[in-house]
Order: C-alpha cells, then sequence, then structure tokens
C-alpha cells in the first residue's frame, strides 16, 4: 500500500531524530530517576504498613500492592508527564517550520494524515519506551510478592491512553507556532487546564458541574488506575486524541493559504 | 510536444502586497528554463506554488497536466524541488535522511537502497553518506539538497537558486551536474547570477515586480536588444584624431574611447561595421592590433528591461498623482 510506506517514511525519520538528539535521553534520564525515587519511597510506605498488618489480621486483608503501590505511583507519574510529554511533541512540527525543512516535507507527496500520524505514532513510541522502563518495578512483584496483574495491565492501557492524549494536544500545539518553546509551554498550560478542571465542580452552578466532569482529563483517567475499563472513558480519550490529530490537520491545511 | 509546466493567470497576494501578478508561460518536457529576476521579483513565490508548498491567489498551474491545487498529492509525484534555503535535517545523516526522502517519494523499500546509492553516486556523496548533515560543508548541503531532489528520478525539477552560496569551483561542479540532467529531466532553475542563466538554460524567463518582461533563448535576447551592432577596436595612433576619424565613418552612431587606444564603436543600425573601420584604420597608417565584434551580454539586456520597466512604472505613478 502505497500511503503505509509514506507513514512509516515519516515515522522512521521522527524516530531517527529523537534518538539523534538529547532531549529524548534527557527527558528519559529525569523520568527513570524520577520514577524511581517515587516507586522506592511507594514500597517503604507499604513495607511500613504491611509491618502494621501482621499485628491485625483485617488490615492484612486489606493489603494490596497494586492498590498501595502501583496507583500512587502512577498518580505521580502522570503530574511527571504533564510535565515531559510537552518536551516531546514541541519539535514535531514548530521545528520543521523554524527550519524550513517543513518546505521539503509539505512538497514530498506525503498527505496530511501520513505526516500527522508518523508524528504522532512516533512520539507515542517514544512515551511507551519511557513508560515499558517502569515494567521493571512490577517484575520484582514476580519474585517477591503478588500482584493483581490484570489491574496493573489496565492501568498501563489508561496511562497509554492518557499520554496519547497528552502527545495529540502537544502536536496540535506544536503546529500553532515557529517557536518550538511557545509550543511546550502552551502545550503545558492546556494539559494542565484540561487535567485539573474537574476540580472546579464544587464551585460550578448545577449546569457546568456535570460539563467540567465530563472534559476532566483526570477524572477519566481515575477509573483506570482502580482497575475499571468504562466505555466512557476509552471514547473519552480516544476522541480526545482523535480532536487534536483533526485540528492539526486543519491547521496544516490553512498554512498553504495564510503563507 | 508535450508541455510539463502551464502557467495561466498566475497571482499571488502575501496580504495586501502583491508578489506575482497574472503570470502565463509554459515550458516544455525536457527544457531547461531559467527564471530571471532581481531579488524580490517573484521568482521563489511562483516556485513555491509550483512545487506545491503555496496556493495562488488566482489562475491555475499545472505540472504534467495535473493542477498544483487541486491533484497536489499526484502532481508532487512528478517533481524534485530544491529551496533556495537548502533546508536539510540536521540530525539526521546523509544516508538516513535520502532514505527518508526516498520512501516519501514512494520509492519500494526493497529499492530504497539502491535508489539512495544512484543519487549519492550522481552528486558525489559517497564519502559523506555517513556524516551528520549538520556538520557538512556548504557545498555538500547543496549537493545533498540537489540529491535528495533528483530521488525517485521525478521528471520535473525545480531548483530554486541552485548555485548560490558555493565557491567558484563547486558552483562549476553544480552546473556540470544540472547540464548532465537535461534532456531526461525537465528543469526549471531561478537564478540571479547571468552568465549562469545563458551557459545552462535553452530558455529565459526574465521576471520583475511579479511579472513577465521576456522570455526567450538567451541568443535571441541580445539580439533583440541591439539596437545596432557594437564593434571593439584597439588602435595605435593619436587618440584623438583616431576618436575624430572614426566618427566621420558613415552609419556610426557613437564613439566611446576607453583609453590606451581602445574604443567601443557602435553603429546606427544592424550594418557590420568592422570593414569599413579596418580600411580606415589602414589607409591613415596606424596600427590596427585589435577588432571585434560585440554582441550584447545578458546582464546588459536585463539591466535594460528592467530599468525601463521601471521608469515606465515610476512615469505611471507620476501621472497618476499629478
Amino acid at each position: 500500500m502505497k500511503n503505509a510506506g509514506n507513514f512509516t517514511a515519516v515515522l522512521r525519520k521522527e524516530l531517527a531524530v529523537y534518538f539523534a538528539t538529547p532531549i529524548f535521553y534527557v527527558t528519559g534520564f529525569f523520568f527513570l530517576m524520577l520514577g524511581g525515587y517515587f516507586f522506592y519511597s511507594n514500597i517503604l510506605y507499604y513495607n511500613l504498613v504491611s509491618f502494621q498488618a501482621a499485628q491485625n489480621p483485617m488490615m492484612a486483608e486489606q493489603l494490596n500492592s497494586q492498590l498501595m503501590i502501583f496507583r500512587p505511583l502512577f498518580g505521580v507519574l502522570t503530574i511527571v508527564f504533564l510535565l515531559l510529554l510537552p518536551l516531546i511533541t514541541m519539535r514535531l512540527l514548530a521545528e520543521e517550520k523554524r527550519s524550513g525543512t517543513a518546505e521539503l516535507l509539505f512538497t514530498y507527496p506525503l498527505t496530511d494524515w501520513s505526516i500527522i500520524s508518523g508524528k504522532f505514532l512516533a512520539a507515542l513510541l517514544v512515551y511507551a519506551v519511557f513508560l515499558s522502563f517502569t515494567l521493571g518495578y512490577a517484575l520484582i512483584f514476580l519474585i517477591v510478592g503478588r500482584l493483581d496483574w490484570a489491574s496493573l495491565a489496565t492501568s498501563y492501557l489508561g496511562m497509554l491512553l492518557f499520554g496519547g492524549a497528552c502527545l495529540a494536544l502537544g502536536l496540535f500545539t506544536s503546529s500553532l507556532t515557529e517557536n518550538q518553546i511557545i509550543a511546550g509551554v502552551t502545550g503545558f498550560a492546556l494539559l494542565l487546564l484540561f487535567w485539573t478542571i474537574g476540580w472546579q465542580q464544587e464551585l460550578g452552578s448545577m449546569g457546568w458541574k456535570g460539563i467540567f466532569g465530563a472534559l476532566s482529563m483526570s477524572e477519566h483517567y481515575e477509573n483506570f488506575s482502580k482497575g475499571v475499563i468504562d466505555t466512557r472513558d476509552l471514547v473519552y480519550f480516544l476522541s480526545f486524541i482523535f480532536f487534536f490529530l483533526f485540528l492539526t490537520k486543519r491547521q496544516l491545511e490553512s498554512r498553504r493559504w495564510r503563507a | 510536444m508535450d508541455l510539463m509546466i502551464e502557467v495561466q493567470d498566475l497571482s499571488k497576494y502575501y496580504g495586501p502586497t502583491l508578489a506575482i501578478s497574472r503570470l502565463n508561460f509554459e515550458v516544455a518536457a525536457g527544457e531547461i528554463v531559467g527564471f530571471l529576476g532581481p531579488n524580490g521579483a517573484g521568482k521563489t513565490t511562483t516556485l513555491k506554488i509550483l512545487a506545491g508548498y503555496l496556493s495562488p491567489s488566482s489562475g491555475t498551474a499545472r505540472i504534467n497536466g495535473l493542477d498544483c491545487l487541486t491533484q497536489s498529492l499526484e502532481a508532487r509525484h512528478s517533481l524534485g524541488y530544491l529551496p533556495e534555503t537548502v533546508p536539510l535535517y540536521t540530525d539526521l545523516s546523509v544516508r538516513q535522511f535520502l532514505g527518508f526522502a526516498a520512501r516519501a517519494k514512494g520509492v519500494e523499500a526493497k529499492a530504497e537502497n539502491a535508489e539512495v546509492h544512484r543519487v549519492m553516486a550522481a552528486c558525489g556523496l559517497g564519502e559523506v553518506q555517513r556524516t551528520r548533515i549538520g556538520v557538512l560543508s556548504k557545498g555538500f548541503r547543496q549537493r545533498v539538497g540537489l540529491a535528495q531532489a533528483l530521488v525517485n528520478n521525478p521528471p520535473l525539477l525545480i531548483l530554486d537558486e541552485p548555485t548560490i552560496g558555493l565557491d567558484p569551483s563547486q558552483i562549476v561542479e553544480i552546473r556540470q551536474l544540472i547540464k548532465e540532467l537535461a534532456g531526461a529531466h525537465t528543469v526549471i532553475l531561478s537564478s540571479h547570477i547571468l552568465p549562469e542563466v545563458s551557459q545552462l538554460c535553452q530558455r529565459v524567463i526574465i521576471i520583475n515586480r511579479g511579472q513577465i518582461v521576456a522570455s526567450d533563448t538567451p541568443e535571441n535576447l541580445s539580439r533583440q536588444m541591439g539596437h545596432g551592432s557594437r564593434v571593439r577596436l584597439m588602435v595605435r595612433g593619436p587618440e584623438n584624431e583616431v576618436a575624430a576619424a572614426l566618427q566621420q565613418v558613415p552609419q556610426v552612431k557613437e564613439v566611446t574611447g576607453a583609453g590606451e587606444g581602445k574604443f567601443q564603436v557602435v553603429a546606427a543600425n544592424d550594418l557590420d561595421l568592422r570593414p569599413q573601420l579596418a580600411r580606415l584604420v589602414v589607409e591613415r597608417g596606424w596600427d590596427l592590433l585589435e577588432l571585434k565584434a560585440q554582441e550584447f551580454t545578458l546582464e546588459e539586456v536585463f539591466l535594460d528591461l528592467v530599468t525601463t520597466e521601471d521608469v515606465t512604472k515610476e512615469e505611471e505613478t507620476t501621472e497618476e498623482k499629478a
């Protein structure tokens, strides 16, 4: 299929650029450092609770390594990713415009969708690489302890959808400007807004409550972290991703006219 | 003859600024056409529209019979484009970048390697194939730019200022490369280096202030421009007397002395003055050291066309003001 070849060309090029530039290694390094630190402190806390539980059979039944270690861990990592993912996407389209390579990219026989999907998937793969490092923490439980693997897998699905949403929004902000910093800052600000908008529910009047809640990224992520797959959450994240990729496509189309 | 490029009534506004105004021209398959004009004349804008990077404000441009706007994807399959600034992915190696260009242009995975090696050989890039583009010299970057345009062997090459910023030996190399492409490819190249255009191109389109002011072969343009023929001669003798004597020859319009016995004589019409001038000098007993008919260079044609155009424009505007 001709188009598939073109889309993989963009994907391959973006991955090559990611692995050739320091941004991947620097963000990866700090992600691993923070992830390791949070995992370790959660383990220490779990350890403490376990000792207390040894004296209390009622409490021992409540012990759940997925809920007491991985759920808070992913909770913190979502915040880390809110900060890091705009750094991953800010380059994607802004840099093409700034360096003039857009003139090559857009005069090659590539459709806008193959450019967008190639870039989006490259960023998603980089994110998946980061995320896959946390599997190492889970593997420890294969050796020492028990873990609710199905619930953990649901958490990973949630993280993947959450990351995809962040990357789609970041790709869109990158299409708006030729300045990477502006793309990054705008992306981060919008993500933070989508993440925290649910907190306004108590303040809003009746009609607004539902809207804020429905828009909130954190509320829709919450179910996944508990090990629950709700189709409403799936639809939310998938339509979020599609909506911002669609806006990116519109933005690319308008380029030819405004120039 | 098949037409590779058809441009009809093409206009482009940047905001309120008119960049090109109702351009009309055609390029036949296999032709090498030079696009000539001062900076800001609209050369790059026209080429960007042809390459499918910009949309025209009005009018149509067709490549290989395909509309650059409505059939953009198909049209882009048949062209290779070298932008003026030679933008390249500086983080990739030459090999990686050309591989990307090949796949993006629809080269099959199996044929990719062979295609990349073909264009690297054509542009002399073998020795730097693993080098990161960011550290290459200007000359090599230009070659990489040309190589990516050549990938997948497109029938049309659009080259915006292909030799700008290169040193003289590199310029010669790139020109040689472009010459070798003739025949198999249609080439449209822009330049403001006139000798380059007269050497490389079979036809020249001169554009000024967004409008085409002339379109012909370099030779024809020089000839049309010659309102009379010119002769350059060098005579050993008393300069004032020589100048006066030359002026006396029938049909001579103008004599200018350049010192050291050099003179330039312009005839009133197309007449060849050389026999009369030679006879005169010999009859007077002076020594004739040099005698040469001089053609008008493309520079002169260009300046003539561009400046007359500007003068008439200014006159028009003053009239409007009055």
